[in-house]
């Protein structure tokens, strides 16, 4: 797992649902290069020609709410994203990013305290955000068991360790 | 109740609250999804399911399939289910939105761990059970160990008192909730519903209520177990796995809503969010292009009827298309030899097999930019029904069927 990375962000508000990160229209696709092309076209159509790997979205409260599709994570990790930070998130799009190693930290207003387009770094091991002018933001370290998939690589890579009997 | 369900499904005497355990799930369910958990499945390693006896499985996303993607999604879903011996395996023709199939088919019994690969998997925790809702890698996981974590809810208690006006009901009641508490005031919570207007709804509207609390983003959405319940278990052929489940009197909640509906009329959630809920009074003549019944949420065989109820030898408004899709071929089934199918005909709607389809923008019957839909579904975030300029309107069976007749929002009080 990188645990230190550093991108530059795009803002996002309230509720940003997993119909805005990725339309039911393109859930019959089984490639995330697909998927990839229209994350996020409900809210802004020409978001997947302005990224760049190891861009960061931030948003605020109750991110991927809405549907199970795991095709939300997957379109944005395909993307290039590296991370997604938000006030809080919807439970289902939690479990799924972290189960497919994509990295989602709640660092509770960090939406209000930085531009679009800064270049922010996240360090998940100190549990901090470090902004432009190089003051830091804490975020409340991940549970144990969280932690543990994420070294893992995800929850395929976790559950084959585990039946194998090994530690990870 | 949540945490009563989760100790026996973790082994434990009692769970408390933040606690993370391993729930032994009890049973596991399965749309279109399945098809992205196979290569997570495979790469596990363990080749055959944990139980297939345990799993129930149909398509509903797509049914039948619109285009050749789908349909070799449909195949590997299909070749998945024959070579693992799963017999509960629902295919086009027998199928159902999964959540009203799994309850309609007698799968669902108070006291389970009950998970599925859907948002809407809540709806089933009306049978007093825990049901909650994942995504394709962790149904891999649980088809390989038939665990999984999680982590014990704190619980809301909504306790709703009073008697609704004349063609109101259960989904009213939900908006109204949801509007009291936003669409993320119960994240990663439990909600259990009480109070006397709840014990008197039939399980066709308790459906509704645990169907909808994935709008308040809950992690479940419960009722106790009482005789309504266990009158259903009967008439689905599974009596004999009736238990009460319910609270303890003393029990604690993290939050108590007390909601009094006495006298209230059909509300309606607004664009853009489930959360956005006015009375109808608020939007009386809205114009529509479209009005669909369907969807998890409210499709069931009662709700056809109201439909049919309001429609009855009338004509929907002109320049008005209205879709009404059942929530299973069994409600199909039913509303065929009832005459319901006959009065959505001649009314000039359109009636179509079981799917979701529409609900979530996906086909038989996807929204053009501008266009103004009003739904008995359960989302209205921007591009939910199709394009994102399209707006849509979440309300009752009745409002929907009212509307459409009169081309605008319209109570069907009045008529």
């Amino acid at each position: 797992m990188e645990t230190r990375l550093s991108g530059r962000v795009w803002k996002f508000g309230d509720d940003i649902s997993t119909d805005h990160i990725i339309a039911g229209r393109y859930l019959g696709s089984m490639e995330s290069n697909v998927l990839a092309e229209h994350a996020m076209e409900n809210v802004d159509p020409n978001f997947s020609k302005k990224v760049k790997p190891g861009d960061i979205v931030v948003a605020r409260a109750n991110f991927g709410c809405g549907s199970s599709r795991e095709q939300a994570p997957i379109a944005l990790q395909a993307l290039g994203i590296s991370c997604v930070i938000a006030d809080t998130f919807a439970r289902i799009f939690y479990r799924n990013s972290i189960n497919i190693g994509f990295l989602v930290i709640e660092c509770p207003g960090l939406r209000d305290r930085v531009e679009e387009g800064d270049a922010i770094t996240v360090d998940v091991s100190a549990g901090h955000v470090v902004l432009p002018s190089g003051e830091t933001l804490a975020f409340p370290p991940y549970p144990p068991n969280i932690l543990a998939i994420l070294e893992a690589g995800g929850l395929v890579s976790k559950v084959r360790a585990d039946l194998a009997g090994r530690v990870t | 109740m949540a945490e009563k369900i989760l100790a026996r499904a973790s082994g434990s005497e009692s769970v408390r609250p933040g606690q993370i355990v391993d729930g032994q799930v009890d049973l596991l369910y399965m749309h279109e999804m399945l098809a992205l958990a196979i290569k997570p499945f495979e790469e596990i390693g363990v080749g055959k399911v944990w139980d297939p006896a345990k799993c129930v499985v149909t398509v509903d996303h797509w049914v039948p399939p619109p285009n050749e993607q789908i349909a070799r999604m449909h195949q590997s879903i299909r070749e998945f289910c024959w070579a693992q011996g799963i017999e509960r395996f629902h295919d086009v023709g027998d199928h159902g939105i999964i959540h009203q199939l799994v309850v309609e088919r007698g799968y669902v019994h108070p006291g389970e761990l009950v998970i599925g690969c859907d948002s809407h998997t809540n709806m089933a925790g009306a049978m007093g059970a825990f049901a909650a809702g994942i995504g394709a890698t962790e149904t891999a996981a649980v088809l390989a160990t038939g665990k999984l974590w999680l982590k014990v809810p704190e619980s809301l208690r909504v306790q709703v008192r009073g008697t609704l006006s004349r063609r109101t009901g259960a989904k009213d009641v939900i908006l109204k909730v949801i509007q009291t508490t936003g669409d993320d005031g119960a994240a990663y919570k439990a909600v259990e519903f009480h109070g006397a207007t709840i014990q008197a709804f039939p399980m066709n509207e308790r459906f509704v209520l645990s169907n909808m609390t994935t709008e308040m983003g809950a992690k479940a959405g419960m009722l106790p177990s009482d005789d309504t319940t266990r009158t259903y278990l009967e008439e689905v052929g599974a009596g004999d796995a009736f238990r009460p489940v319910d609270s303890d009197p003393n029990a604690r909640f993290l939050k108590t809503y007390d909601i009094d509906v006495d006298g209230m009329g059909p509300q309606v959630a607004c664009p853009n969010n489930p959360a956005n809920v006015k009375p109808i009074e608020d939007v009386i003549g809205t114009k529509i292009d479209m009005a669909f019944v369907g969807s998890c949420t409210n499709a069931r065989i009662q709700d056809l009827r109201a439909t049919a109820e309001i429609l009855k030898g009338e004509m929907i408004a002109p320049r008005v298309r209205m879709i009404v899709t059942p929530a299973s071929q069994g409600i199909y089934r039913q509303a065929v030899k009832e005459g319901l199918a006959q009065i959505f005909l001649e009314s000039g709607a359109t009636f179509t097999s079981s799917t979701c389809g529409p609900c979530f923008g996906g086909h038989m019957g996807v929204l053009a930019p501008k266009e103004v839909c009003i739904s008995s579904t359960n989302r209205n975030y921007p591009g939910r029904m199709g394009s994102p300029e399209a707006q849509v309107y979440l309300a009752s069976p009745y409002t929907v069927a009212a509307s459409a007749l009169y081309g605008e929002i319209t109570d069907p009080r009045g008529l």
